[in-house]
């Protein structure tokens, strides 16, 4: 997808944006679908979605620090 | 607008492949030109002085539809109508006068805001304070829980004005930034236009919906069902997208409406299927549950964060266009939402409302 190394930037009281060339896999190893460059992977729990943010986090007032 | 048989008697001009009534002297001028009728561009400038005075500029129907006629020039949106006319100065100097008078209506009802220091961080923090969900009633909510098909319909035809143009008002800001809210704002937008795959482009996703739920996918077919508020909710973003000096307040209101995206598309996702759509109408949803939950955070920190940073004059702009943003979507959802609970229909009484209606009860 890119030449540049994969990033993995957390955002505060959200989700963990990913940017660049990096394999997600369910707990067998499987792939994750992925339609998009960046993703975003819930980090909340609450998500209907997962592994992906579907922004239920700002519902339960997620907090990171 | 209607004589005792309950007809539009307003004058109804063929624009391309749609269909579209006049809603005043100066939306039937501009009609008639883009019609044909060149004489009829000697009079708009006039027209729409006589407009200045309006109250609520947003609920105004002849501003509004004047407005998204003159912007659909530039946007070539109605069957590539009328290009001759984009640039004509009398349509120009009509268009700058209608704008004043809808951003200072804006102004008006958004009044003072606080403003965070122009860091990142806090722009973000403040744009996530500003649109964070609320549990109250809601259009999505109601969508989800008791919507019939009808209204789900309606929704979609209200939702067709920009949806099947969906993120091209803000890609006209992309030249007038510069540096990392430029870099920010293409990476929002390469998604929104699919990643370069047409049939991924949310307005092509849109135009499935739309087919899929049995409506018209025409630009502008809905556009005589539609009131004055879904025409300024259009209107608003493509103002601040087209013209520089506004260019704080477009990244201010794509970041509103990234951030109050996500949830509510799931509540009309899960409302869509139960009135019995299929995943082809709902994917245009599902798809921005995914989206914009990746969207809003690009366009908090990275987006309106790194512009009121890097030019700190701005962040006024930006928290104004994120609160008009909440101001106009939010009356435009209030307004169908109370339509509906008085056990009405949300659209305008017109011969393509009778058609979504139609199809409704079939």
């Amino acid at each position: 997808m890119t030449d540049r190394p994969a990033t993995i930037t957390p955002c505060p009281n959200g989700p963990l944006l990913v940017r660049g060339d990096l394999d997600i896999v369910d707990g067998e190893g499987r792939p994750v679908p992925r339609t998009r460059r960046t993703v975003a992977l819930c980090r909340c729990g609450v998500s209907t979605i997962k592994p992906y943010c579907d922004g239920t986090h700002k519902s339960i007032d997620f907090r990171t620090d | 607008m209607t004589d005792l048989m309950g007809e539009r008697t307003a004058t109804e001009y063929e624009i391309g492949d749609v269909s579209i009534g006049a809603r005043g002297a100066l939306s039937d001028a501009i009609l008639g030109l883009m019609a044909g009728d060149a004489s009829r561009a000697d009079d708009v400038v006039e027209h729409a002085r006589e407009l200045t005075d309006a109250e609520a500029a947003e609920h105004d129907d002849d501003i509004q539809l004047s407005l998204f006629l003159l912007y659909a020039l530039s946007y070539g949106s109605l069957g590539q109508h009328g290009a001759q006319w984009e640039w004509d100065t009398r349509l120009i100097e009509t268009r700058l006068v209608l704008e004043r008078v809808f951003e200072a209506a804006v102004r008006e009802r958004v009044g003072r805001l606080e403003l965070p220091a122009p860091r990142a961080s806090e722009v973000a923090e403040a744009l996530f304070e500003m649109t964070k969900p609320t549990a109250g009633p809601s259009l999505s909510r109601y969508l989800a829980r008791h919507a019939d098909a009808g209204q789900a319909r309606e929704y979609l035809a209200q939702h067709s004005i920009y949806t099947l143009r969906e993120a091209d008002a803000h890609s006209w800001a992309i030249p007038r930034l510069t540096g990392r809210a430029k870099a920010a704002l293409l990476e929002i937008q390469a998604d929104e236009y699919g990643g370069g795959v047409h049939e991924r482009m949310h307005q092509v996703m849109y135009a499935r919906t739309l087919r899929g739920a049995g409506l018209d996918d025409a630009y502008g077919r809905y556009v005589d069902a539609v009131p004055a508020i879904t025409l300024a909710g259009f209107n608003l973003m493509t103002m601040f997208g087209m013209n520089r000096r506004l260019r704080g307040a477009a990244v201010g209101h794509l970041a509103a409406f990234e951030m109050t995206s996500s949830i509510p598309c799931r509540f009309v996702a899960e409302g869509l299927r139960r009135v019995g759509f299929g995943d082809d109408v709902a994917a245009y949803y599902d798809e921005h549950v995914e989206a914009d939950a990746v969207h809003e955070q690009i366009a908090g920190r990275d987006l309106a964060g790194s512009l009121a940073e890097d030019e700190p004059q701005l962040l006024s702009d930006i928290l104004f266009g994120a609160a008009a943003c909440l101001a106009i979507e939010g009356c435009a959802s209030d307004f169908v939402l109370e339509r509906w609970q008085a056990g009405e229909s949300s659209l305008r009484e017109s011969a393509v409302a009778r058609t979504i209606a139609g199809r409704a009860a079939a």
